[in-house]
């Protein structure tokens, strides 16, 4: 293989740090961004296994409580804010909205490079919170405990989690404008890709919900450096009032999470079934539904704190109206492939994952939104599986089937197929094993963010951290066989799954100028029944 | 070998079967649509597996398959939210004539006070067959009491009283364990709940029975010399305390305030917050002064005193 014959691309267009780190090419961007967040999903990871080593036995033998209670907190915040948050928005976002959009770049490339920088700098804080003793409030940092009580790094974290809040609403905003204003000739809203929607949707939050959230912690860094009197009793405050306002940013953020993925499935799913998505319109529209009735339900974080039953059951009731969108989605993927010509690459078989355990994920939120049951249910391990269903069978399975999707597009370079199924059912067999069992440790009655349990708990944490070794190995075996493809992975076409979409009919890599003429666009998404 | 494998916890308290019946519904529900997904996908991806020969058929968007999977799982919901509910409501409401039980919680146990004297750590004696109403106040952060085998939790929120009401039903020993995370040891934080006969219950009262908390009240409210002003019967300074624990009472903001566990509270923590209707807002605060347990001695000692008609 020699350079000589490569045409230019964004990756060769230009050598050097420089190049790289003041890049105001979104690739280029999106490149940075997906290393930094593969070094954080892997902290997050390690902490994720001290937890299941340390809860293969009862008494806690492993690590000492308040080092436990360090991970746990640490393995949230760092997968949340630092890996979920950003993972398909800043990297595929950021890669493939001016791609399939027909754009040159983003509306703002150097607010797209602050972001990043700001990402980092957040990063910083928190990892030097991290190295410096950590921090143990729990990801939620519920108050009066974070404000007055804990004596570990509040401040530092908050401040970290504060920063990289900008970098989340810059984002967003960039993507606003992008998707607004710079549409290729011909390509009206109703012919957008669904993964657009998506992110228009999640890029509504992330610029509506961010800045509570940074109201949040600024009152907590208030509370703790100067006794402000917010939040804790003792000083006047209530530490319900820290609740409304955490979860009114931190409900949304699952959407954040969890919709981009959808999108990506969208993607993947009519490609490798060669067809038009079924209801275009219903599955777009019901992002926006999501994004909207998402700012609604926050409350249902909080049944059993002690508010009002009557406000429990507005939002029980909103909390189930949320759910009806999910479950249009689902059943349009589902319809999607009826009459297809369906092939099972790697994208394809963690799309389909997705949808199996997306759908296991939102059907045992209903369990959550009913509220008799949520009281029996709330903070214990149901919950944990309910969440990780959605966040790591949901949208980790997004990512990886998105990554591997444009894999070829973002490198030039094929994964090897083979390696990539196998990974897909380790991954898919791995979670399921980790986190079912946890569903009955949840309704048995083992609370969450305990160290040590009662041993009646054990057969099911043996089978749990079993899983999550096999889950580990799973997602190893993706980060090995991608980094070997970038040397030695066969040469990607322009359009090696002969999908549809803009980014597909320009060069892999793409120019740093993406098309060499702006497309015009005809006809709608996913006609692949037009072109066979 | 055989290992048991646990699934379901025990039941031992009048709601928790009824809590049981609604998720099991919902476990059928969840599971009837997570299978309808996973056969239809299955199915697909064999039939319509590539292959030679046969090529994707293009399907139109069929509106009345989108209004039937809106429409079903409304429905369904519906009738999830309905009965949630509605449960939700009946569990809440306590029975009339549930004893009363003060639970205070502090990093990282649980303190118990029974009216009749008794005290305990980390563990909480009831009668079974009768209604338990819970009086709970937190220390210093929020903890969360709940029991499994009674499927009833309730947070307990530093700064005011939240309260959670059972009927055991089974003679036995159940976990007790504190579900809202609370610190270092919050795993510890971890105890029993013994259902006895009625019977043996009075016997274990009487049985080691320190000064009942009413008594304990009466003294801190002589320490704290609470009688110079609330002598017990009507003087210029303070309202009187006889008789009115459960009445409903005017304040001099002209709104109407029952005279309970929370008020009594409120009003020795931040006295002029609400001052009853012809007295003067001058009583000082007992804030860093008095702490949780004592608040609740103090409230039996009032309690004490003879109940208003209103129910408390």
């Amino acid at each position: 293989m020699t350079h000589a014959n490569v045409p230019e691309n964004y990756l060769n267009a230009s050598w050097g740090w420089r190049s790289w780190l003041l890049t105001r090419d979104h690739k280029r961007i999106a490149l940075l961004y997906l290393i930094s967040i593969t070094l954080f999903f892997i902290v997050g990871g390690f902490f994720a296994l001290l937890i299941r080593l340390e809860l293969l036995t009862p008494a806690g033998d492993l690590v000492q409580a308040e080092t436990y209670n360090k991970l746990f907190t640490m393995h949230g915040l760092i997968m949340i804010f630092f890996f979920l948050i950003p993972s398909i928005p800043s990297v595929l976002g950021n890669f493939l909205i001016p791609l399939m959009i027909g754009a040159r770049d983003l509306a703002f490339p150097k607010l797209n490079l602050l972001s990043w920088y700001i990402y980092i700098i957040g990063g910083v804080f928190t990892l030097a919170a991290v190295v410096t003793g950590g921090v143990d409030t729990g990801w939620t940092f519920y108050t009066p405990y974070s404000s007055t009580y804990a004596n570990s790094n509040v401040i530092l974290t908050a401040l970290g989690i504060f920063i990289t809040g900008f970098s989340s609403i810059l984002t967003g905003l960039n993507f606003i404008v992008t998707i607004h204003k710079m549409r290729a000739p011909g390509l009206t809203w109703l012919r957008l890709p669904l993964f657009i929607w998506a992110h228009y949707a999640t890029s509504l939050i992330m610029v509506l919900g961010t800045p509570v959230l940074a109201i949040s912690i600024t009152l907590i860094l208030l509370e703790r450096s100067f006794h402000s009197g917010i939040f804790d009793p003792k000083l006047g405050g209530d530490p319900l009032l820290f609740q409304h306002l955490f979860w009114f940013y931190s409900h949304p953020a699952v959407y954040i999470m969890i919709l981009p993925g959808m999108g990506v499935v969208s993607e993947i799913v009519t490609c490798y079934s060669r067809k038009k998505i079924f209801g275009y319109t219903f599955v777009a529209l019901s992002s926006l539904a999501i994004a909207a009735l998402g700012f609604l339900v926050w409350g249902h974080h909080m049944f059993v704190s002690g508010a009002s039953p009557f406000a429990g059951m507005v939002f029980s009731m909103l909390s189930f109206l949320v759910a009806i969108p999910s479950g249009i989605k689902v059943f349009n993927w589902t319809a999607t492939l009826y009459k297809g010509s369906i092939s099972f690459d790697a994208p394809m078989l963690y799309a389909l994952g997705f949808i199996g355990l997306f759908t296991i994920g939102g059907l045992t939120g209903l369990f959550l939104a009913t509220l008799a049951v949520d009281v029996h249910v709330h903070d214990t391990y149901f919950v944990i599986a309910h969440f990780h269903y959605i966040m790591v069978g949901g949208a980790v399975m997004a990512y990886f089937g998105g990554i591997h999707f444009w894999w070829p597009k973002i490198t030039g370079r094929l994964y090897p197929e083979v390696w990539a199924r196998i990974a897909a059912l380790i991954v898919f067999i791995g979670f399921n094993l980790t986190f079912f069992p946890q569903f009955l440790l949840g309704y048995l009655g083992m609370p969450r963010r305990y160290h040590a349990y009662p041993e009646e708990f054990q057969v099911w944490n043996v089978m749990s951290t079993a899983g999550a070794s096999i889950l580990g190995l799973g997602y190893l075996i993706p980060i090995i066989y991608l980094l070997w493809s970038l040397r030695y992975g066969r040469v990607a076409t322009e359009n090696p799954w002969n999908a549809m979409g803009l980014e597909w009919q320009t060069p892999s890599p793409p120019p740093e100028s993406n098309f060499a003429a702006t497309p015009i666009v005809t006809e709608e998404a996913y006609s692949y029944d037009i072109h066979t | 070998m055989l290992i048991e494998l646990p699934f379901w916890p025990q039941q031992a308290s009048t709601v928790a079967g009824s809590v049981d019946v609604l998720s099991i519904f919902l476990t059928l529900v969840a599971s009837f649509f997570s299978f309808l997904i996973f056969l239809l996908i299955f199915f697909f991806a064999i039939r319509f597996r590539r292959r030679p020969g046969l090529t994707a058929t293009p399907v139109p968007t069929r509106l009345s398959l989108e209004v039937l999977w809106t429409a079903v799982p409304l429905g369904l919901t519906a009738v999830m939210f309905t009965w949630g509910s509605g449960l939700y409501l009946h569990n809440q409401q306590d029975p009339p004539g549930a004893m009363n039980i003060y639970v205070v919680g502090k990093q990282w146990m649980w303190t118990v006070e029974h009216l009749e004297g008794r005290r305990e750590i980390g563990e909480l004696h009831v009668p079974a067959g009768r209604p338990v109403k819970l009086i709970l106040a937190s220390q210093d952060v929020i903890h969360d009491f709940f029991i499994p085998a009674f499927r009833v939790k309730q947070d307990v929120v530093p700064g005011r009283y939240t309260t959670l009401w059972f009927e055991a039903t089974r003679i036995g020993s159940y976990r007790l364990v504190c579900a809202q995370y609370c610190g270092t040891r919050h795993s510890g934080m971890i105890g029993n709940v013994v259902v006895m006969e009625p019977q043996d219950y009075q016997n274990w009262l009487a049985n080691g029975a320190d000064d009942p908390p009413a008594k304990a009240g009466e003294r801190l409210f002589r320490t704290f010399s609470c009688a110079g002003c609330h002598e017990l019967q009507a003087t210029q300074k303070g309202p009187p305390l006889i008789g009115m624990y459960g009445k409903s009472v005017r304040m001099e903001s002209g709104e109407t305030v029952a005279f309970d566990d929370a008020y009594i509270r409120e009003s020795i923590l931040n006295p002029n917050e609400k001052v009853v209707e012809g007295y003067r807002p001058i009583m000082p605060t007992f804030r860093n002064q008095l702490n949780e347990d004592e608040i609740f001695q103090i409230i039996a000692y009032i309690r004490s005193l003879g109940a208003g008609d209103a129910k408390p």
